[in-house]
């Protein structure tokens, strides 16, 4: 089985993280790039697939030169070689622009799965996976917390608001996966020298056929008007029980209305 | 006047509170349609949508809509964009409202933006990102504005709307239903509003101690009427179901008023919970970054403040 995971690197959740005031883009210098913790999900199920059918699993991923330590960490799980998408001119694209050069390159490489995560930290919009399969005319087998493959034939339990729902399709597919899926292993000392010497592929806008004039931040479907910081919060009242804490909280309550 | 489309999000036949939130924002920008998809409409139904604003209704009520992953509702929008040019859709931000917009998006080849927390004029919607520290004014710029609200954006007004009733048909393509329900798996569900919809969210974290420990969040929730909710050490150490779990990676509230007992606030928490309008912390430890987001906080054990909370809302009844 042929295995694409689409892994991002996002700012670390843990730095600040900021807007540029000049293009209102991610500010990628401000903070050190990490591989989205929820893709770790994504690379872990690929290789459990992988184990159980045998193939192969390709990382794929769009971004800045300095994607490259996010790809190394996916190869040092196990993932066998990478694909890099990386040009300036899809600096600022957004969700739209995204998704169709990601499809792009998954139609030129070829797939019988792609797997990514539910949602990146840094956006946090949830949509490629929807907008991939869309574009890919495939099945949409997003937020699982279960997979399994049978031949040709794939079921998924998709997470819903009131439980699950069991959903059947035929490969090729789109798979999301939530964190609940798995527990993601950490690289072993061997596979992080191996990744450093695993392939990895740099391509260019042309070489996956991506028309400049559908990607960028210039020709972005949506735009950002404005940004501030957010008024910090009026400093709260934070007192100590002295045995009257749930007194206290009640009538901050009563003031107000709550009770 | 130009129409919004609303998706109607419902279930067992009743309305949801986010669809007249939906409904009282699309007020302000056109004549709100609501587009019913799926099983359960009903005259009832119907009346709701009248009482919040529905001008139109359309209604594609066949099985056949919830058959299949996300692609038959993203037909019908798809369908009605076509037919009505509507100056802008709105659909609740849950996790599967925002697969819609975003297939919507591509299919429409529209713009869209997700976890809008508030909307004004030329459908510019208000962001706001990185765990709460950036509010972000966006737009769309080509095609059809496609926008996913949170819940809670704001609070639903009625304003009777005429309520007239179009029936909808949708050819689904092979690809809309390539990804075949065949099982819904419903889970427990007791008698709390549901989480995202809540005015009120009580949740306990790893300070809670144990599954038993949930007993007083669950009779804290219930004597304010509201939600449970849960961090995610709490749902992993399985003290409370995962569907409860508020977060980066659980569902994102903001509702009139979060209590967070036993929860330390790590970034992933405050993602999903930091739109919430008032935040209080009861917590043992002053240092605990919770803090910093709290309207009022106690400094305390929550096994001994929760109780005397509980028995002094009762009192005050
Ligand atoms: C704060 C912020 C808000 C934004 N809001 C919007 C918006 O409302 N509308 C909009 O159209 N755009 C928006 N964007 C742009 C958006 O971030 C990019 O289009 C992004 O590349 C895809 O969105 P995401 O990261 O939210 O993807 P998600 O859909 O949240 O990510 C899901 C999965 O897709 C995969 N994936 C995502 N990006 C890549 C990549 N570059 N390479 C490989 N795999 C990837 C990963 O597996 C990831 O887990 C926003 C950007 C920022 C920084
Ligand atoms: C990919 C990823 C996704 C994640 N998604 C989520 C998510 O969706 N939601 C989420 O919540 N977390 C998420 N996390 C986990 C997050 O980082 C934290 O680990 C988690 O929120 C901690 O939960 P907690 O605050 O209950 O526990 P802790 O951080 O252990 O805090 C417990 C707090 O309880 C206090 N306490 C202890 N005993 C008492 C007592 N008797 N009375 C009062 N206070 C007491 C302590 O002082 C402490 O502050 C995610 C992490 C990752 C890596």
């Amino acid at each position: 089985m042929n295995i694409v995971v689409c892994v991002k690197q996002v700012p670390d959740t843990a730095t600040e993280r900021k807007l540029k005031s000049d293009d209102k883009t991610l500010d990628r210098e401000a903070a050190d790039g990490v591989l989205n913790e929820l893709d770790e999900y994504a690379v872990e199920e690929a290789l459990r697939l992988k184990e159980a059918h045998g193939g192969e699993v390709t990382v794929l991923t769009m971004g800045p030169a300095k994607a490259t330590d996010t790809i190394r960490k996916a190869l040092a799980m196990g993932a066998d070689k990478a694909v890099h998408l990386c040009d300036d001119a899809l600096h600022g694209s957004d969700a739209l622009s995204t998704s169709y050069a990601l499809a792009q390159v998954l139609k030129k490489i070829g797939f019988d799965l792609v797997i990514l995560g539910s949602e990146s930290t840094d956006a946090r919009t949830g949509v490629l996976a929807a907008m991939l399969a869309e574009r890919l005319g495939v099945p949409q087998l997003t937020l699982a917390n279960k997979v399994e493959v049978n031949g040709s034939a794939i079921t998924i339990q998709r997470l819903t608001d009131y439980g699950f729902d069991k959903v059947e399709a035929s490969l090729p597919a789109v798979v999301s996966v939530v964190e609940k899926i798995n527990e993601p292993r950490y690289p072993s000392f061997k596979g992080i020298m191996a990744a450093k010497k695993k392939p990895v592929e740099t391509l260019g806008i042309a070489d996956a056929e991506i028309a400049a004039d559908q990607v960028g931040l210039a020709n972005a479907w949506s735009e950002v008007v404005e940004f501030a910081a957010a008024p910090p919060r009026a400093a709260g009242t934070v007192v100590k029980d002295e045995g009257d804490g749930g007194v206290k909280i009640a009538e901050f309550l009563a003031s107000k209305k709550f009770i | 006047m130009a129409e919004v489309l609303v998706l109607v999000e419902h279930v067992e036949g009743e309305v949801k509170k986010v669809t007249l939130e939906l409904l009282t924002l699309a007020r302000q920008l056109g004549a709100p349609s609501a587009v019913w998809a799926g099983p359960g409409y009903s005259e009832a139904a119907k009346a709701k949508l009248a009482e919040y604003g529905a001008e139109k209704v359309y209604v594609a009520d066949g099985e056949e809509i919830t058959g299949y992953v996300v692609a038959p509702k993203v037909a019908l929008l798809a369908k009605l964009i076509g037919e009505k040019s509507p100056a802008g859709v709105l659909i609740a931000a849950t996790p599967e409202g925002k697969e819609i917009a975003g297939r919507l998006a591509v299919r429409t080849d529209s713009g869209v933006i997700t976890d809008a927390v508030g909307l004004g004029e030329g459908f510019v919607a208000e962001q706001s990102i990185f765990g709460g520290a950036i509010n972000v004014r966006s737009r769309v710029t080509k095609g059809t504005p496609i926008i996913a609200v949170r819940p809670n954006a704001t609070a639903p007004v009625a304003a009777q709307g005429a309520a007239a009733e179009e029936r909808v048909e949708v050819a689904l393509s092979d690809a809309d239903k390539a990804a075949r329900i065949v099982e819904r798996v419903a889970q427990e569900k007791g008698a709390r509003p549901e989480l995202t919809e809540a005015a009120i969210v009580v949740a306990g974290g790893r300070g809670v101690g144990s599954a038993e420990g949930f007993g007083i969040i669950e009779k804290l929730a219930d004597s304010l009427g509201g939600a449970v909710g849960a961090s995610r050490a709490a749902t992993d150490a399985g003290w409370y179901p995962h569907q409860f779990q508020v977060g980066q990676t659980g569902k994102t509230v903001s509702p009139q008023l979060y209590i967070a007992a036993g929860i330390s606030g790590a970034i992933q928490h405050r993602a999903g919970m930091q739109t919430s309008k008032t935040i209080v912390v009861i917590n043992k430890d002053p240092e605990a970054p919770i803090f910093e987001i709290a309207d009022f906080g106690v400094v305390g054990d929550l096994h001994k403040v929760v109780p005397q909370l509980i028995e002094e809302i009762e009192k005050r009844k």
